[in-house]
């Protein structure tokens, strides 16, 4: 399954600054990320090459951090293939709380990341592939 | 269980007799501290014009009270009741808020004080067999050298080590065999975590007793360094402007404090009203030195919560027995009309476990009313990763915390190790309320 980093950073200016200046320092390359705000703190998640790497080098910091089961499905870039996508999860009742999108290529790949309950996952997995969309594996997603 | 006395008689005269001692001692007193400005204005508008006004301990109760800040504004010399030659020592407190407050002993104020520090070594057990690791400050505090003096006189083998060097204190204590420890206990505590590192195993040490001092610990503090260092841990109480420690002290039975009070006379009252409480009563300890010439001291508040015990103790000691300091005082936090103190918040957010050690609590005005705000830190190890898990987390701090203050305080996540850290005096209370 592949692995998402959720960090939590106090919403306040600088601190996002300091975990990017710890994976910069660890050489980690950010291939995605996005932020869920909450008031007074958020969680940064993000997407890298080296996710273990990256925890640890997190932790070392004190940070509060967590390795997370995503699925993230590659979405040929024309119009109406989102709504595919979500029909098909629609019409199995999977909820969709967390997620975040991409381009990868230009009118060719988009990227769609969910973030479920590990068995929602599986069954998410299933729907999307059913419904003839391809699932990045591990090395695909880090090394995109 | 054996019960050693260092002054059997005194230890164990009857409430009648001692009340008397009392009232011959506080006449002597009050004939000195007449001598004081400050106190013989004070005395006069009470209605006590000399000694022979006092009939009674209890005709004290007409003075008012005596604060730091009354301590302050006499510094250096307007508390001195005797003349400089008579003076053989000063002790002073830090001025962390400013002016410091100064006490000045004569040699008969030195040696009561000695004495009951010896009377209070004897009743843990102690005995001149001991050798005795003195960890506190020597200097100004009255910490250091006040067991110092009392342990030498009950005979044990003094180390005056004093604070601090944890790597020396561990090899002391092995070198000399160390029986004793007067100590801090989050010292104490800080010790034990070093020993391994040290290569020193308990086996390798001979510890027996610590007398923990200087800073209010709970039960379970005084719990866990019993079993952690396998001794016998006792608690001692006092503060400078009552000469410092020595003023209660733990007898074999570890169930609470024996106020000497031959020395010292103790009231509790309701820090809000002043009223006297009654006994088993939780408010603040009011103290009054019996003992000593150089700065008389009468019906100081301490800001100490504490209760006394209306029972006697197995011991067979007549001087009745203070509570563990439950608070302070001036941590008290009046929010919205209700009482909260800021140990009740640590209690119920240091049993949650997805919150790491740190915390803050701060108050603000939002529009008329009083917010109270809670900030913990986070629990790195604990975290999932999920804004549910936090959210749960938030809704769990804040229930258990209206459960126990009545208050509905707003609860924030903080990162770890982003609070200001406790060191000494930590600031863990801003309040930002507007001052009348």
């Amino acid at each position: 399954m592949s692995k998402q980093l959720n960090i939590f950073v106090e919403n306040k200016p600088g601190r996002i600054d300091s975990i990017a200046e710890s994976l910069c320092k660890s050489n980690i390359d950010i291939r995605a990320f996005a932020i869920q705000d909450r008031g007074d703190y958020g969680l940064l998640k993000l997407i890298v090459d080296k996710p273990e790497q990256a925890y640890l080098a997190l932790a070392d910091l004190g940070c509060a951090c967590a390795l997370k089961d995503i699925l993230a499905i590659s979405i040929p870039d024309k119009p109406g293939n989102f709504h595919k996508l979500t029909s098909a999860l629609a019409q199995n009742n999977v909820n969709v709380a967390d997620a975040y999108g991409f381009v990868l290529q230009p009118h060719k790949t988009g990227v769609c990341c969910i973030e479920l309950e590990r068995q929602q996952l599986a069954m998410a997995e299933k729907i999307a592939t059913e419904a003839g969309f391809s699932i990045l594996g591990d090395e695909e997603l880090y090394n995109m | 269980m054996e019960v050693p006395f260092w002054n059997k008689e005194i230890e164990t005269l009857d409430r009648a007799r001692l009340r008397g001692i009392q009232t011959e001692r506080l006449k002597q007193i009050i004939s000195w501290a007449l001598k004081t400005p400050l106190y013989n204005k004070r005395l006069n508008q009470a209605g006590i014009h000399s000694e022979n006004d006092i009939k009674d301990i209890e005709d004290l109760t007409r003075l008012a009270f005596t604060t730091k800040d009354d301590l302050r504004k006499n510094f250096p010399r307007g508390l001195l009741a005797v003349d400089m030659k008579d003076i053989i020592r000063v002790h002073s407190s830090s001025g962390t808020t400013g002016i410091p407050t100064v006490i000045y002993f004569t040699g008969d104020d030195i040696e009561n004080w000695t004495d009951l520090l010896a009377r209070s070594i004897v009743a843990t057990g102690a005995t001149s067999e001991d050798i005795f690791q003195n960890m506190m400050t020597y200097g100004l505090f009255t910490g250091g050298l006040g067991l110092h003096y009392g342990a030498e006189r009950v005979g044990m083998m003094v180390i005056p080590i004093g604070g601090g060097n944890t790597k020396r204190q561990i090899q002391v204590m092995k070198d000399f065999q160390t029986t004793t420890l007067h100590i801090t206990p989050s010292y104490m505590l800080h010790i034990h975590s070093k020993l391994e590192q040290e290569g020193v195993s308990l086996s390798d040490l001979s510890l027996r007793k610590g007398f923990l001092g200087a800073e209010p610990h709970s039960e379970n503090t005084r719990l866990k360094i019993e079993e952690l260092l396998n001794i016998h841990a006792y608690n001692s109480y006092g503060l400078s402007e009552l000469n410092g420690p020595g003023v209660a002290f733990e007898c074999v039975y570890r169930k609470d404090m024996h106020v000497w009070e031959d020395g010292y006379i103790v009231e509790i009252i309701d820090p809000v009203t002043g009223e006297l409480k009654e006994e088993g009563e939780q408010g603040e300890v009011v103290l009054t030195n019996l003992i000593r010439r150089g700065t008389p001291i009468l019906r100081y508040r301490t800001r100490d919560l504490a209760f006394l015990h209306p029972e006697g103790c197995e011991c067979g000691r007549t001087h009745r027995r203070l509570s563990r300091i439950l608070g302070r005082t001036d941590d008290m936090l009046i929010i919205n009309g209700v009482n909260v103190f800021p140990s009740q918040i640590e209690e119920k957010i240091m049993k949650i476990p997805e919150v790491a050690t740190n915390y803050q609590i701060y108050v603000d005005k939002k529009g008329q009313l009083d917010r109270l705000t809670v900030r913990v830190e986070i629990y790195p190890k604990l975290f999932l990763g999920d804004v549910s898990n936090l959210e749960a987390l938030r809704v769990k701090i804040k229930e258990e915390l209206k459960s126990s203050i009545v208050i509905n305080p707003v609860v924030e996540l903080h990162e770890p190790g982003s609070l200001p850290v406790s060191e000494g005096k930590a600031k863990r209370v801003l309040d930002e309320r507007p001052k009348d």
